[in-house]
């Protein structure tokens, strides 16, 4: 089996990080890898707990009775005309995503020293991954929301072909959290203490618990900054009908674009010495 | 030009000690450095204050395609550094290396598989890792599970397998890699004796297929029979490069000869010095078969450590390990230390045959190896007047063994006799 010379691909090994990292092409010839790392998480986590799927729907309906109770019944929160619970448990789909995602890719890196240390793939599948892994708990979750829906007699309505697109903002800014934070927490450890809190206020700044609309005019532009309040509320109006982020989905997608690119360029300055540093 | 798989060029790595153990301070420490390092940043040397260590520096040479390259070298002459760079798994500081085809790189046997996955399982995704294709793993799959030897336990998990058909079954999916360019750790210093025939078999293979082989190993019998040149590491630079045989020979016998002594004292468990003299108690210039010989270990036990052996490997000149022996084998303990003592082993008369020889020194526990010096020294044994060599000069082997002869006429013994 002789291989023509010019058939073979050249791989070139410099010094510097930039010189390492991956390039588009590459990571789509890994893609098989990447459904393999999110199939083991998957698989791993189905075998490790008791419960297993039934995790992914309990958290957000717990969450959902809490904020019913609180929020819903004692402070009367407004819920866009909306039975509280379903209102609720619409956010908290998209949230439970985002916070799980954001957490999980997080410590993705750490998590996968000991593979990275001994082959090389593109080392942004890890938290790719990662953040992929938590879409099969959204699509189970989503379930429930449908099955709350039929309780409550609310048909979705036209506006539900959006949904998509919603849900592909909410991972994109969970990668887009990801690359920073799996990144960061390789060599500043302290990462994985502070993105709980982070992640805990981040829900109190996104219409979760009660409607954008609650928020005073004059912040709404600094609230928009915030691409969760496009993405829960992009969430909700696609399946109950309820009014949609409009002008500030445009700006959440300039935000999510520009963080991701960031976030991709400061994994590229770094993901050659990860190795190194942990 | 187009023959060349790997050109390597100045390639060099520095590790900084000091970066890694910040991490690990406390925090009052941490807010310290936090407070210094924007002043650290500007002064002159940038990262000066901590140690740097170049694992790696200046190695400069080309590989031919379809070459089988040996990297030998002592522990810690940069042989993994040198492979993790070409890996892509880590950036080099300096130099650079031109690769001509896709590598696959075996620095460890089960690379990914999770424990709590079954072998089919681990075999896909232990395959994926490697970089194999999904329908590639199909396709030798049953070849796979037949290499492991593991048929019936497939779809058990791997965390109730024993460590023996771990390794086969991340070895068997490795061996299906078919990279123009194979990249290998000391992989067989795994595995049970029937399961490193095996792989060197596979190996054999892959380096017979034309395939260019990058091969780390300690085992010098296996880098002899399988490489075609060999790459001798020292202190992380390139001392010699070329043909096996001599490049093994030089790696042998170029560490130390007739005597061995540390460099300096670290205050861990320690081999210090060692040599050999007669039973008389004088230095042995030239040993020969029918002469006992006797080595004199000194080493150190900073700390109190129960349970420590001391024990001398001899490899014949080409690496090939002869026999070991240890203080347990004498049947008494090693002092627990602290303190430094003095261990005495004696070989007995008419045991080697003529010939070079190789001593390993170990200083270990049942946990872990606290100092192996390999090779520490080395001896020529002549023929001297011993009678193994009155009639024929030439005798097969390292070492004689007194066996016992019996030579009579052959009587027809009739059926049934036995029974």
């Amino acid at each position: 089996m002789s291989v023509r010379p010019s058939a073979l691909p050249v791989t070139h090994i410099r010094p510097g990080a930039r010189a390492m990292s991956f390039t588009l092409d590459e990571v789509w010839h890994a893609r098989e890898l990447l459904y393999f790392l999110v199939w083991r998480d998957v698989k791993v986590r189905y075998k490790q707990t008791a419960l297993g799927i039934a995790w992914s729907v309990l958290q957000p309906f717990l969450t959902m009775v809490v904020f019913t109770i609180f929020f819903g019944r004692l402070a009367k929160v407004p819920s866009d005309g909306v039975p509280y619970p379903l209102f609720s448990l619409a956010a908290l789909v998209p949230w439970t995503y985002f916070a799980t995602a954001a957490s999980n890719g997080s410590s993705s890196l750490v998590g996968n020293q000991h593979l990275l240390a001994k082959v090389y793939f593109p080392r942004i599948l890890v938290p790719l991954a990662a953040v992929l892994m938590p879409a099969v708990d959204l699509a189970v979750s989503f379930g429930m929301l449908i099955v709350l829906m039929a309780w409550y007699h609310v048909a979705p309505t036209a506006a539900i072909v959006a949904l998509p697109l919603y849900v592909a903002l909410g991972i994109l800014t969970a990668f887009a959290v990801t690359l920073w934070t799996s990144a960061l927490s390789v060599r500043y450890r302290d990462a994985r203490y502070v993105l709980p809190f982070v992640i805990q206020i981040w829900l109190f700044i996104s219409p979760v618990a009660y409607p954008a609309s609650m928020v005073p005019e004059r912040w709404r532009l600094l609230y928009s900054l915030n691409p969760m309040v496009t993405v829960v509320e992009g969430f909700r109006s696609s399946l109950l009908g309820t009014p949609g982020p409009g002008s500030t989905a445009a700006i959440a997608m300039v935000v999510v674009a520009a963080a991701l690119a960031a976030g991709a360029a400061y994994f590229r300055s770094v993901e050659g010495s990860i190795v190194d540093l942990a | 030009m187009a023959d060349i798989a790997i050109k390597i060029s100045g390639l060099g790595k520095r590790y900084t000690i000091g970066a890694r153990e910040q991490q690990y301070d406390t925090l009052r420490d941490r807010i310290a450095a936090a407070a210094a390092r924007p002043f650290r940043r500007l002064a002159p040397g940038g990262l000066g204050a901590s140690t740097t260590i170049w694992a790696l520096q200046g190695v400069t040479h080309e590989i031919r395609r379809g070459e089988v390259v040996g990297v030998i070298g002592g522990n810690g002459a940069g042989k993994s550094t040198l492979l993790k760079i070409l890996s892509r798994i880590t950036t080099p500081t300096e130099g650079e290396a031109e690769i001509h085809g896709r590598v696959g790189s075996l620095l460890e046997v089960g690379t990914g598989f999770h424990p709590d996955l079954t072998g089919r399982e681990n075999i896909f995704l232990n395959g994926a890792i490697l970089g194999m294709r999904k329908a590639e793993i199909e396709r030798k799959f049953e070849e796979i599970v037949r290499f492991a030897e593991i048929e019936e336990f497939i779809d058990t998990p791997v965390k109730h397998y024993s460590s023996g058909m771990y390794v086969r079954l991340g070895f068997a999916v490795a061996a299906q890699m078919e990279p123009e360019i194979l990249i290998v750790d000391e992989v067989l210093a795994v595995g049970d004796v029937h399961f490193q025939r095996k792989c060197l078999g596979k190996l054999d293979d892959v380096a017979r297929s034309g395939r260019t082989v990058l091969f780390v190993s300690h085992n010098m019998a296996a880098i002899q029979r399988l490489c075609t040149s060999a790459m001798l590491l020292q202190h992380g630079k390139l001392v010699r490069v070329g043909e096996v045989r001599s490049t093994v020979a030089a790696y042998l016998g170029g560490e130390a000869r007739g005597g061995f002594a540390a460099a300096a004292r670290t205050g861990e468990p320690q081999i210090l010095s060692a040599d050999l003299e007669d039973v008389a108690g004088r230095p042995l210039e030239n040993p020969v078969c029918t002469e006992p010989i006797v080595c004199r270990i000194q080493f150190t036990l900073p700390h109190r450590a129960p349970g420590t052996r001391i024990g001398i490997g001899v490899l014949s000149c080409d690496g090939v390990p002869v026999f070991t022996t240890n203080n347990a084998d004498a049947g008494f303990p090693c002092p627990s230390g602290p303190g430094d003592f003095e261990a005495r082993v004696t070989i007995p008369a008419n045991t080697f045959l003529a010939g070079d020889f190789h001593l390993a020194l170990c200083l270990w526990n049942p946990g872990a190896i606290l100092d192996l010096q390999e090779p520490a020294l080395s001896f020529s044994v002549d023929a001297g007047r011993s009678p193994l060599y009155t009639e024929n000069a030439t005798r097969k082997g390292y070492v004689h063994v007194e066996c016992a002869w019996s030579v009579t006429p052959r009587v027809e013994s009739p059926a049934g006799v036995l029974s």
